[in-house]
């Protein structure tokens, strides 16, 4: 079965790429390529200048880390039985350059920057909301310095006002490290939001790829057409009752 | 009109040895009128998934119903016995959740789990349950019902199986259908799909429909009033054209603000407007407001005690110092 077919695209660095598709379009076999977990079975994709699908498994371990995962459900890929610090510090132990010492503070200071309090380093996932446990998650991905991350539907599973707060962080973090990231959903009016690019799939393909807002303001293709029509016709009030 | 089910004072509290008693429903009253749309909007820890298990007395075993009534048809069910309790779940108030896969047996037919639940409420001979079972496929998948009827749940789509799970809740001809987040994990397409598919039984069934959501928008167009919960209590209930066009109560507000608009794609990589801070903590007790910490229209009041309802239109009520409490 072809999951994805002669997609081609690419992303600048400290920029995002939205891929907005339906659930089966391809979307999370397209996250598994970019992070190296998954071989391409034809094509190749290049990552700084170097061609990862050319690369072996011990010369791909040196650029993993500069590729980070973050998925959905967070609870479901933090470990239950580790502390918000130990889940933060354990990339650096597998990276192996820092003391312990080192990491601990390294681990204290990405929970502050995802904005957890220091008095919630000792607390175990299940002890924090969703939009907590997907703060923790990113925290995560952060640690080891990568350059590109790749969100797969990490704000669908979260509250309309947490998703806010979530893509604020995003936002916020690409400003002052220059992240790139791939920002995966279903989600047309967020990606609008929070996106460079954006680049439609359907069944596997590429169908329409431009400026983010060209794409939401005059879709093209039909499914783009059907994506546009199908969010739900919402404003948010701009005028007020009581002032 | 007398209300088909009437809630009044309805309180909720879960028990662990660990965090000792988290509230979930703080003395929550609203009605719901026959054939109408009642949309719950409440986010994580509001207590909108209580509010459904409790309506039916299908709370989790560490849940109790501390205090409040529950009138359906007249009858209050916080007090009926089990024999009669069975009688009105399924049969006359159904319920649906947001994950239809859980719900399912993964190694049957969907034709003979759905003539399950004809069966469990109805004495038919074989050959008319599956009569029943074909009827209630073919009104629920227009096209393709026989084939849908032959598979298992792995065989499907995620919109089919919440479709399967809604032939469930028909089955028995209910008056009332509560979905608790029944499109949550479903694509926008599929999303409005259920919604024009639950429009239309309501119409061709005549079925009162309340719809839990934490999604502002699959509200709008679609309920006829809104129910929103904060942190265990009803912030504002009104016609849901008002609530959502000019909300009243600071949360309701401040929730619809974060909402990415589709008008303001021009404001692209701009940060979103948020609401500070947390839910609260529910093991906690309350002296004022449950939103005060986080409101940006607080005053000395809300912190000295909890305002109640207050009616703010013909048909709109807030609980908030603004406009009296």
């Amino acid at each position: 079965m072809t999951a994805l077919d002669s997609l081609s695209f690419t992303v600048a660095a400290g920029s995002t790429l939205a891929i907005v598709g339906e659930s089966g379009s391809g979307k999370s076999t397209l996250a598994l390529c970019l992070a190296c977990l998954e071989r391409p079975t034809a094509g190749r994709i290049e990552f700084g200048g170097r061609e990862l699908t050319a690369l072996r498994e011990p010369e791909l371990r040196a650029v993993r880390p500069q590729i980070q995962l973050v998925f959905q459900d967070p609870a479901g890929s933090l470990n239950p039985r580790l502390t918000a610090l130990e889940i933060v510090s354990e990339p650096l132990m597998v990276q192996g350059k820092l003391t312990s010492a080192e990491r601990g503070a390294r681990a204290r200071g990405l929970l502050e920057r995802v904005g957890l309090s220091p008095g919630m380093a000792g607390r175990a996932p299940a002890e924090f909301s969703g939009g907590q446990r997907q703060r923790l998650a990113i925290a995560r991905a952060l640690a080891i310095e990568p350059r590109l991350l790749i969100l797969d539907e990490a704000l669908s599973a979260l509250d309309a006002s947490v998703q806010a707060q979530i893509a604020n962080l995003l936002l916020d973090l690409q400003d002052s490290s220059g992240f790139a990231y791939v920002f995966i959903t279903h989600d047309l009016r967020m990606a609008a939001r929070v996106a460079d690019a954006i680049a439609v799939l359907e069944r596997g393909r590429i169908v329409e790829q431009g400026a983010a807002e060209q794409i939401v303001r005059h879709p093209e293709h039909a499914a783009t057409r059907a994506l546009v029509a199908a969010t739900l016709r919402f404003e948010p009030p701009r005028e007020r009752a009581g002032g | 009109m007398a209300p088909i089910l009437e809630v009044l004072d309805l309180r909720v509290a879960y028990h662990s040895p660990s965090a000792g008693r988290t509230t979930a429903l703080a003395g929550v009253s609203f009605s719901v009128e026959a054939g109408e749309i009642l949309g719950v909007l409440g986010e994580s820890g509001s207590g909108k998934s209580s509010l459904a298990t409790a309506l039916l007395r299908m709370l989790h075993p560490n849940g109790s119903i501390l205090d409040g009534s529950v009138r359906f048809e007249g009858k209050d069910l916080l007090s009926a016995s089990q024999d009669e309790l069975l009688k009105i779940r399924g049969a006359r108030i159904s319920l649906i959740f947001q994950e239809p896969g859980l719900a399912l047996h993964p190694a049957m037919r969907v034709r003979d789990q759905v003539g399950e639940v004809v069966r469990a409420h109805e004495r038919l001979s074989a050959r008319e349950r599956r009569r029943k079972t074909d009827e209630l496929l073919e009104t629920i998948f227009p096209s393709g019902a026989s084939r849908i009827s032959a598979s298992y749940p792995h065989e499907l789509s995620g919109g089919q199986r919440q479709r399967v799970l809604l032939a469930q809740a028909i089955a028995c001809g209910p008056a009332v259908l509560i979905a608790d987040e029944p499109t949550a994990s479903l694509d926008p397409t599929t999303q409005k799909e259920i919604l024009e598919l639950l429009r239309r039984l309501r119409r061709e069934l005549g079925l009162t429909l309340v719809l839990i959501t934490h999604n502002p928008a699959l509200l709008a167009g679609f309920a006829d009033r809104i129910l929103v919960l904060y942190a265990g209590a009803v912030a504002e209930w009104g016609p849901a054209q008002e609530v959502l066009s000019r909300p009243l109560h600071p949360y309701t507000e401040a929730l619809l603000d974060c909402l990415p608009a589709r008008s303001e794609t021009g404001a692209r990589k701009m940060r979103l407007p948020v609401i500070a801070g947390d839910a609260p903590d529910m093991t906690l007790p309350f002296d004022g407001c449950r939103f005060e910490p986080r409101c940006p229209a607080r005053m000395g009041v809300c912190r000295e005690r909890e305002p109640g309802p207050t009616r703010a239109g013909a048909a709109h009520s807030v609980s908030c110092f603004k406009f009296g409490g």
